[in-house]
């Protein structure tokens, strides 16, 4: 039980960073029907910048959470401009092109990306000093350490703003005018090009505040920590059901539990046949087993054939 | 020019390339060209699930694994058998087949980009297992892989033993691939024109219109996996001939998305093209090394790192191709009228994976 308690927890702390970064594609997809396939080495982008801006200030005696929360704001403003960069220079211009063309660009970028940051931060793996104060609470045989505290927090407190804006606020209803039918919405006065720039800085921004984190709680960053980051945020995304925003939060908690459930049990269940070293496998395996019987995700819209 | 000519001409400049590229720019460069040969091959079978049906597999490179990891366990000291190369390469074609059709089938309720998730899902799955089957029993040998795999074997004459000082084994292997790449490209072009490919086709542009004509777009569809399967297949067990070694790192989903690339690169649905961007996509960053060294003959320093720098340009020219030519940059005739035309209604109709998203 306390296994259980303990996988429980560590599930939802990783599940929440998946749900940010889910939340980028998702709000990407739900507006342009691309799938950004460069959004994760934007994420890995945050992370290396925040590790940049921490090494830069740490002369300064500042204490740890200072260093983070300047580290963060400045890779979230990065972030933020190359996400427009991104949009403005790969995707635009492919607005009315063939459905994979903006697809491959995206791989483009993502290559690009990567192999701009091995550049400038070469190719080992480097480490992130530990900021936190470290040693955990313990409830009753489960600890959690303040770092997942704050995860937990910030990230909480990011996807409730972004549910806000995007259900009560002016921009949020142009956001979703757009996603719906953008023709109608620039007709009724949207600048759809303004709400799709600013679509993909606000995925950027959570981009740069999920990389801090991911860097944060594994004390790792790398050129191409993204990749896998991405393709799991993504595969949260599609669980939920793409361009869902709750569907985004709920696929990316789910997927964070499922892994760290089959990290814990998998073993066990099959008798040592399977190790933890197919968590992966038993994370996909439950996706398609969801597509099967919920092809639209698990929040998505059952959509008609033809929009 | 008759075709007669034509054809002619190209089969003699595809007899003197080995020797010409031998020539010109050393040995590497024809096995270069060989692997380019075996991406055409896998890029035409993706082209029939993506090109032809319209149906996005972001998980390709399991079945090139399949077809290369049945070469490799049946044809090594790794179980100590040794079956001909003859028997093995239907058999990978027909093995990787059966696989297209248990990814097919869970999945063809699925739509778009919700398919490319499970498909990608299918090929990490793959190379998961792959990676890990070493214990308890050894199957897979692991993430070290199988190595000492048997060459190809052609009636009794090894194509690792070079014919003469002049005619070495890359030459044999680039004959031999040459051969598989003309089959499948025929192949190809002979299910386009035919009733399956007319309706791979119509389910490419409209699902449900295709089944109301009284398509069976269920096995239409499986029929697409499991082809395009058996030619990643094919490609996999020569593959596993020519390198004597296969391992994981093969198989990673970067490859799946490089094949994909090819096909959108060179033209979606277009045979010609697909093989084109094939061939440049595995041309590409080969040549791409030059650049990265060029930096130290012309500042006298190496400021970065060669290798990024290709990759970094290999990026680029990713993305100034699709700036530049979204239809890819040898599409088919048809397709090229019919993005030409600036019919408002038929850009709203059409909603397949050809078209914008709106």
């Amino acid at each position: 039980m306390e296994i259980f308690l303990q996988q429980l927890v560590n599930g939802i702390v990783l599940g929440s960073i998946y749900a940010l970064v889910a939340l980028g594609y998702t709000l990407v997809y739900g507006i342009l029907g691309l799938i950004n396939f460069a959004h994760g080495d934007i994420v890995m982008i945050g992370a290396m910048v925040t590790l940049a801006v921490v090494h830069f200030l740490s002369g300064t005696g500042l204490p740890g959470p200072a260093l983070v929360g300047i580290g963060v704001l400045v890779a979230a403003i990065v972030c933020m401009a190359l996400g427009y960069l991104v949009e403005r220079i790969a995707y635009r211009p492919l607005r009315d092109a063939p459905r994979l063309a903006p697809l491959i660009t995206a791989i483009g970028v993502s290559i690009l990306l990567q192999n701009l940051a091995m550049m400038i931060w070469g190719r080992e793996y480097l480490s992130f000093p530990p900021l936190f104060q470290s040693g955990s609470f313990t409830f009753s045989g489960v600890s959690i350490s303040p770092i997942q505290i704050l995860i937990l927090f910030a990230s909480g407190a990011m996807m409730g703003a972004l549910s806000w804006m995007v259900k009560r606020t002016r921009l949020g209803n142009a956001m979703r005018a757009t996603a719906q039918h953008p023709e109608v919405a620039t007709l009724l006065g949207v600048d759809s090009n303004l709400i799709i720039s600013i679509t993909f800085v606000i995925g950027s921004a959570l981009a740069a505040v999920a990389g801090t984190m991911v860097g944060a709680y594994y004390g790792i960053a790398h050129y191409d920590m993204g990749f896998m980051l991405g393709l799991k945020a993504f595969t949260a995304a599609v669980l939920g059901g793409i361009g869902n925003i709750e569907g985004a939060m709920l696929g990316g908690i789910l997927l964070g539990v499922i892994e760290s459930m089959g990290a814990g049990y998998l073993g066990a269940l099959t008798g040592g046949v399977f190790g933890s070293n197919y968590q992966d496998v038993f994370a996909f395996f439950v996706l398609i087993l969801v597509l099967v019987f919920r092809p639209s995700g698990l929040l998505g819209e059952q959509v008609g054939e033809r929009p | 020019m008759n075709r007669g000519i034509r054809l002619f001409l190209v089969a003699a400049g595809l007899i003197a390339l080995p020797f010409l590229t031998d020539f010109a720019f050393g040995r590497t460069w024809v096995r270069i060209i060989d692997f380019a040969l075996l991406y055409s091959m896998l890029a035409l079978g993706l082209n029939i699930v993506v090109g032809f049906a319209g149906l996005l597999d972001l998980g390709y490179v399991a079945f090139f694994a399949v077809g290369a990891y049945l070469y490799a366990l049946l044809a090594s000291p790794h179980f100590g058998l040794h079956l001909p190369f003859w028997l093995l390469l239907p058999l990978g074609a027909l093995v990787a087949g059966l696989f297209g059709i248990l990814l097919g089938a869970p999945t063809l309720r699925l739509r778009g980009d919700y398919l490319a998730i499970v498909t990608l899902g299918f090929g990490e799955i793959i190379r998961i297992f792959l990676n890990n089957l070493n214990a308890p029993y050894d199957i897979t040998g692991g993430p070290q892989g199988v190595n000492l795999i048997d060459p190809i074997t052609i009636g009794g004459f090894s194509l690792n033993h070079p014919l003469s000082s002049s005619f070495p084994a890359v030459y044999n292997y680039y004959f031999l691939f040459l051969a598989v790449t003309i089959l499948v490209a025929f192949v190809s072009s002979r299910l386009q024109n035919s009733r399956i490919g007319r309706a791979w086709v119509a389910i490419r542009e409209d699902e449900i219109a295709a089944e109301a004509m009284g398509i069976n777009t269920r096995n239409v569809k499986l029929l697409a996996f499991a082809m395009g399967a058996s030619f990643g297949g094919l490609s996999g067990t020569l593959f596993a001939g020519f390198e004597g070694f296969v391992s994981p790192e093969s198989f990673t989903l970067m490859e799946s998305i490089m094949i994909l690339c090819m096909v959108v690169l060179g033209g979606m649905g277009h045979i010609r093209g697909v093989i084109f961007g094939a061939i440049l996509l595995s041309i590409l960053p080969e040549a791409l090394r030059y650049v990265g060294s060029l930096q130290q003959a012309i500042f006298g320093h190496v400021y970065a790192d060669p290798s990024s720098i290709r990759m970094l340009l290999f990026g680029i020219s990713l993305i100034l191709v699709m700036l530049f030519r979204p239809a890819g940059l040898w599409p088919s005739p048809v397709r090229r009228r019919e993005l030409a035309a600036h019919d408002e209604t038929a850009r709203h109709e059409n909603s397949s994976i050809y078209d914008a998203g709106h």
